[in-house]
């Protein structure tokens, strides 16, 4: 005799789970099915085949460029872009920069136990949408699953390969002269992760810059003027400060920028001077500093301004005799100020 | 943001410096109290721009700077106590204590801390966290101690059992009183800080005044504000007058912000202080009253720290001058470690550690530093 309420069913395992689990990383058919249902369908295109254990590249015409990062933010979505937007762009516009026309990226997850299912669909979408919108093919991947508190919800790892179109002479080539331009304003992407991080709610919301910057190289190239650019960079961790700083030490000259000529939206000035931070050296995702030829950024500058991710091109500096300071600053009274690299993550002021 | 613009207007700024170069009949030294002031003069270059008329004198008000060494040990004894959480503004993380060890160091040696925003913050996380001890590392002038206030208030009202705080407080009269006691004090006026004067107001300062002859102007933090204090201050140290003047007006009321103070007074009692390269500055901080006292993590955790006592190391071979530094005894530059073997990446001493001690901000804005390179 049964007890009431009791059913003659057998314990199977449950196929269609709404959040991660170790199984789904463990290589059975709960990770087939995680591939082939979950992931697979927003990637693959028309005339992919599912992907096996490594991609077929075609051959190609000239020097290739290669580039890997990982993307470990926290939110996993914040105002103006998420991680699966930024894994993308962050991997392609190190490609762009470099000069090279972003063709396949790998994209690599490593998750954390607990994921609502939901979250990595929603992620999924993004990538999709941004692999799309940059043109570059996702043709191989990987996915792990990891104990609870192994990794915060979700890293990806995304790797790309392109073919490079401009080459550039490159930060060391920059003598006495040579202009700098910034494409956009600055430090939007880390002001809108922090303000989102630490829930400030402020008003109106500032939004991160996550977008691709291929559309930013190509308006230079239509105008023919891509051999006045020297070198270009995507203002990412240490925003313009890092990338001034490295152009510098690999010139030996000294980088001089003027404050009044930095675009910088009003949430994101509201934003830093209420956490005491300076927005140089605040990372940008979609901003990039070119360095061109001497007497050449008007014309860059009107070109950049063609492109709506480059419209509020200005330029911000240009290169000068070596002094003391790799890299120095016109603050608005007029006086020249050491621009110093930051020693560790921003921190606010606390009085 | 307009506000901004308007305090930063190079034109108004150039005209008060005019008034300034013609003003000073000679060099006249004059102290900025607050660091946050500190570090607004070298980010602009004001030092620079009035080099012939005004030597500045960059005061002790950054409260990093002056949290005593021994204080970050505890701090950092308590971060590796199993089931407990140390929670701080993101500045204290990186100052050295007695071992040259920061908090961050400890971070990565498995000590739990986490950075807050705000001591309200560390309340919250306490409640969402009822299996761990949590305790915020309260530093600060007046300026924040009425948010530490409440949030004791807050814990206590909630009956919060698992939050306590580690207080180094310190009030800034007192600071300004043991500079006027060097007999080779050689500032002629002070600029007041004007954030701890939004909290307190100015009232106090009248006998100050008095007693040393010496004029303090109340002055904010933008470069216009900066020159207009400083070129107030030098009208009166030209014409022999010893007043009070309030330029912060914006922010600043003689009687401050009495709903601040009351949080205080109801939380806290003045106490002697030690602050870090001044030694123990009579009714220099700020401690618990006694129906307070559960949420002192050093009452509280008095045991744990006595039989963990043998790990406090001793000090490091070189001393950090900051005492001079923070009375203007000497200039961060005439620091024999100053940019060689002290930068904001390896601090010897607090005042290269917070982007508003002056070490740091001469190292980050100053063109004729000596470089790490």
């Amino acid at each position: 005799m049964n007890p009431p309420g009791w059913q003659l069913r057998c314990p199977v395992a449950i196929d269609h789970n709404d959040t991660i689990t170790l199984a789904h990383g463990e290589g059975g058919r709960l990770m087939r099915q995680l591939i082939e249902k979950t992931i697979l369908p927003h990637l693959t295109q028309d005339d992919a085949t599912v992907p096996g254990d490594a991609a077929t590249l075609a051959v190609m015409n000239g020097p290739l460029a290669f580039t890997t990062d990982s993307f470990v933010v926290s939110p996993l979505f914040f105002p103006g872009g998420d991680i699966g937007r930024l894994s993308v762009f962050g991997t392609v516009n190190d490609l762009v920069v470099a000069g090279a026309q972003p063709l396949w990226m790998s994209l690599a997850f490593i998750i954390e136990e607990g994921l609502p299912m939901a979250v990595l669909e929603h992620v999924l979408k993004s990538i999709s949408r941004a692999a799309s919108e940059a043109n570059v093919r996702i043709v191989t991947g990987d996915t792990k699953v990891v104990p609870r508190g192994a990794v915060d919800g979700l890293f990806i790892n995304t790797s790309g390969v392109g073919v490079i179109q401009h080459q550039l002479p490159g930060p060391g080539s920059l003598s006495v002269g040579d202009e700098l331009i910034v494409t956009g304003p600055i430090a939007r992407h880390g002001v809108a992760v922090m303000v989102a991080r630490e829930q400030l709610g402020l008003m109106p919301e500032p939004m991160s810059d996550c977008a691709c910057l291929a559309e930013a190289v190509d308006t230079i190239a239509r105008a023919d003027l891509m051999a006045e650019v020297i070198t270009m960079r995507d203002a990412t961790r240490g925003g313009v400060t890092a990338v001034l700083h490295e152009w510098a030490q690999a010139c030996g000259h000294t980088l001089t920028i003027e404050e009044s000529e930095i675009p910088i939206s009003p949430e994101v000035r509201g934003a830093s001077e209420l956490l005491g931070l300076d927005p140089l050296h605040i990372a940008c995702e979609g901003t990039m500093l070119l360095a061109v030829r001497s007497g050449t950024s008007a014309a860059v500058v009107r070109a950049l301004q063609e492109s709506s991710i480059s419209s509020q091109s200005r330029q911000i500096g240009y290169v000068a005799q070596r002094t003391i300071s790799p890299v120095t600053v016109r603050r608005t009274l007029g006086t020249e100020r050491a621009l110093d690299e930051p020693s560790g993550a921003p921190l606010p002021r606390i009085c | 943001m307009k506000h901004l613009d308007e305090f930063r207007n190079p034109v108004l700024a150039h005209k008060l410096i005019h008034k300034i170069q013609r003003t000073a009949t000679r060099r006249r030294v004059v102290m900025e109290v607050c660091g946050g002031q500190t570090h607004s003069i070298l980010k602009h270059g004001i030092d620079d721009l009035l080099r012939d008329s005004v030597e500045l004198i960059h005061g002790p008000g950054c409260p990093v700077c002056v949290t005593p060494a021994e204080v970050i040990d505890v701090a950092q004894t308590l971060a590796m106590r199993p089931n407990t959480t140390i929670t701080s503004f993101g500045d204290m993380l990186r100052v050295p204590g007695t071992s040259q060890q920061s908090l961050l160091n400890v971070r990565s040696q498995g000590g739990n801390i986490e950075v807050v925003y705000s001591p309200v913050d560390a309340v919250r996380f306490a409640a969402s966290h009822p299996e761990r001890d949590v305790i915020f590392f309260a530093v600060g002038f007046e300026t924040t101690a009425p948010a530490t206030a409440l949030a004791v208030l807050q814990a206590e009202q909630q009956g919060l059992t698992n939050f306590s705080m580690l207080i180094a407080h310190v009030r800034v009269l007192p600071a300004m009183e043991l500079l006027m006691q060097d007999t080779d004090c050689r500032i002629e006026g002070f600029l007041a800080a004007g954030h701890v004067c939004t909290v307190t107001g100015f009232e106090e300062y009248h006998a100050f005044v008095h007693k040393h002859g010496i004029p303090v102007v109340v002055t904010g933090f933008e470069p216009v504000d900066l020159l207009d204090g400083i070129a107030v201050c030098l009208e009166q140290i030209e014409a022999g007058r010893a007043e009070i003047s309030n330029r912060y007006t914006r922010m600043v009321t003689p009687s401050g912000n009495t709903s601040a103070q009351n949080v205080v007074e109801k939380v806290y009692e003045v106490t002697d202080s030690p602050w870090r390269g001044l030694g123990t500055i009579s009714r220099g901080g700020y401690k618990l009253r006694a129906q307070y006292e559960h949420f002192d993590a050093r009452i509280r955790f008095a045991q744990h720290l006595k039989q963990s006592g043998s790990q406090v190391c001793v000090e490091q071979n070189f001393t950090c001058p900051s005492g001079d530094v923070l009375t203007g005894r000497i200039k961060p530059c005439d620091c024999e470690a100053f940019g060689k073997t002290c930068t904001p990446s390896t601090p010897l001493g607090a005042p290269m550690v917070s982007s508003e001690g002056a070490c740091a901000a001469y190292f980050s804005y100053s063109l004729s530093r000596s470089d790490e390179t």
